[in-house]
């Protein structure tokens, strides 16, 4: 396992009004892995995320990405945030959600060209969606979505990838499609960091994994670290899960 | 005067020309900018920050003592703007969802415009007179000089939205990830809104603190309806709204009586109303269509699907069959079948039916069909 450091969060601590979310999390995510974050609702798996890229503000700690504060390293990072999270029928196209993954380094003002085109389609083909490039997206399925919000990270070109539940509301072809291209982006050398809700499926799928509930409960390997007793930690409840050598 | 002399007037006629002119550019800015508010779930921002204006209105004229509408129109922007960004804070910092801060602002600072408005009445001023025509507008007071304020706020407008039309796309879809990507999405935001802001407080002598809020929403609800593309939503935003402004001055003018501000809006509503009823892909006339279309497809199918699972226990496929057996079938009719015989799916003799070459390879690609046209 390489030892460089991809993602690291110092005493980070993020409150909504009165009640802390997060609470003086330190964690070191090291370079290429596929780490799952997992917890119960309201564990601030999804904060984690946000506060990590600078869409929620935390009261305190630091994050740095390869070293360097996050604002440095932005071209460094995508992210695939929940499909719920956007209303599906604004007017456009598969395609032109796609390229919206390319506006980050084209910057203010200037408009996407050929070569921002030509990336997006190929995002598209990656994601098997090529076919579906000028479909309005509210007719899209949500699986269809799902992979369309992944195409628009994947043309980001990114060395670190942080997805928040990208197995939500999808079917079993799009959960493995999904699946092997994280797997193929971890054996690429990048950081696949995914919020993650089906336990049964953790082992199978990643090779890292955070326990979270507010504090950070657990982070490792899956193989040293996923066993009953972080799961109780984390669950609060007996939780027995059997997995499978 | 009727519509046709109305017409034949609006270029020679210099008062015509005016109102018509500046209604049409008033029309076109705000649909272009009610796209915005309506894809940002802003649709009754517009009405809050309208009536929000009203106060600045009065306190501008208390202070000023004249009518000059531009001192008001600015006492209207700055009074719209304080009730946006307390909009704003009320959802930032308290409980309370966006439904209940725009009510809450906007009833606050109505009521208070209110309050002014009668109080100025009470004051032994010649002036005071005609304040109240921002409530529902009048556009007959419109000079040039209003005209010439519109079309460079206008156009200062357009410019905006073409450099930024890829930052305000993407903001308007998705802000978080927009963060993300490193812009400041609070710039891009404040750029929207300010916009918007401006655009209604400019609408207010036309149509009045009242109905502004339709002039944002109407044409950009109707324009959502022909197209899924933001680009041309935009444009025909414009357009309906522009329009709206033209034939609402036409009417008015030609049925004397008439205040233009309500009649504006109303034939902005009839575009609405025909887009959700007639737009092809979203209106409500197709959507039907399609469905009982789609519905007796499925019948006629489902029909030939039975006879086909019939048909096929024999060798030859055209094997002559009993009408009758088809009753055990439910939702078969004697209209199904003449469907089918009519596509040449099934020929008839006598009491008799049997599948053609064609019914018999239709009825074996059923299942496919169907689930192509899902694709």
């Amino acid at each position: 396992m390489n030892e460089k450091i991809a993602v690291k969060v110092d005493d980070l601590t993020v409150a909504y009004n009165y009640k802390p979310v997060l609470w003086d999390i330190d964690l070191e995510i090291p370079e290429s892995v596929l780490m799952a974050i997992v917890g119960p609702n309201g564990a601030g798996k999804s904060t984690l995320i946000k506060s990590i890229l600078g869409i929620l503000k935390p009261i305190a700690g630091s994050v740095s990405i390869y070293g360097k504060p996050y604002e440095k390293q932005r071209s460094l990072v995508a992210y695939v945030p929940q499909k719920g999270s956007v209303d599906w029928d604004f007017p456009t196209t598969a395609l032109d959600v796609v390229m919206m993954g390319t506006y980050g380094s084209l910057g203010w003002i200037k408009r996407p060209r050929q070569k921002e085109k030509k990336a997006a389609l190929e995002a598209l083909e990656k994601v098997g969606m090529l076919s579906f490039k000028n479909r309005q997206i509210s007719q899209l399925s949500g699986g269809q979505q799902q992979r369309i919000f992944l195409a628009r990270a994947l043309v980001q070109n990114a060395s670190i990838y942080f997805m928040d539940e990208p197995f939500q509301g999808v079917d079993a072809t799009t959960e493995i499609a999904i699946i092997n291209i994280l797997k193929e982006l971890r054996k690429a050398g990048k950081t696949v960091i995914v919020v993650h809700h089906d336990l049964q499926t953790v082992p199978e799928y990643f090779d890292w994994v955070t326990f979270l509930n507010v504090k950070k409960i657990a982070t490792g390997p899956v193989k040293d670290i996923f066993n009953d007793d972080n799961l109780t930690k984390t669950y609060g409840i007996n939780y027995k899960v059997s997995i499978q050598e | 005067m009727d519509i046709q002399e109305y017409f034949s007037l609006v270029f020679s006629d210099y008062t015509l020309r005016t109102i018509t002119l500046g209604t049409a550019i008033l029309g076109a800015v705000t649909g272009m900018l009610g796209s915005f508010a309506v894809l940002r779930k802003q649709s009754l921002l517009g009405d809050a920050i309208s009536h929000a204006a009203l106060p600045g209105i009065a306190i501008a004229f208390l202070i000023t003592g004249t009518k000059d509408s531009n001192m008001l129109l600015l006492g209207a922007l700055v009074s719209g703007l304080i009730g946006t960004f307390w909009i704003r804070g009320i959802i930032k910092k308290t409980h309370l969802k966006s439904d209940t801060a725009l009510g809450l602002i906007l009833s606050l600072f109505f009521g208070f415009g209110m309050l002014l408005l009668t109080f100025i009445q009470k004051q032994p001023n010649a002036n005071q007179a005609g304040l109240d025509k921002y409530l529902f507008g009048q556009a007959a007071t419109l000079v040039e000089s209003d005209v010439w304020l519109m079309a460079i706020v206008t156009s200062i407008c357009l410019l905006v939205m073409l450099v930024f039309w890829k930052e305000f796309k993407i903001l308007l879809f998705d802000a978080d990830y927009t963060k993300t990507l490193g812009f400041n999405t609070k710039f891009i935001d404040i750029l929207i809104t300010s916009f918007i802001v401006i655009a209604i407080v400019i609408g207010l002598q036309t149509v009045g603190v009242v109905l502004m809020s339709a002039m944002l929403l109407a044409p950009a609800a109707a324009a959502r309806q022909w197209t899924n593309s933001l680009a041309i939503m935009v444009f025909l935003a414009a357009l309906f709204g522009a329009f709206s402004g033209v034939f609402g001055t036409a009417i008015s003018a030609s049925q004397n009586n008439l205040s233009t501000g309500p009649v504006i809006v109303l034939v902005a509503a009839v575009f609405v109303i025909f887009s959700f009823v007639f737009s092809p892909s979203r209106g409500l006339l197709f959507k039907q269509i399609r469905f009982i279309k789609n519905r007796r497809d499925l019948q006629l199918h489902k029909t030939l699907a039975f006879m086909y699972n019939i048909a096929e226990t024999h060798d030859d496929i055209s094997h002559p069959h009993a009408i009758k057996i088809l009753n055990n079938f439910q939702g078969f009719t004697r209209g199904t079948l003449q469907k089918l015989v009519k596509r040449d799916y099934v020929t008839l003799t006598g009491n008799m039916w049997n599948l053609t070459e064609e019914g018999f390879k239709m009825a074996s690609n059923l299942y496919n069909q169907q689930s192509n046209n899902n694709e």
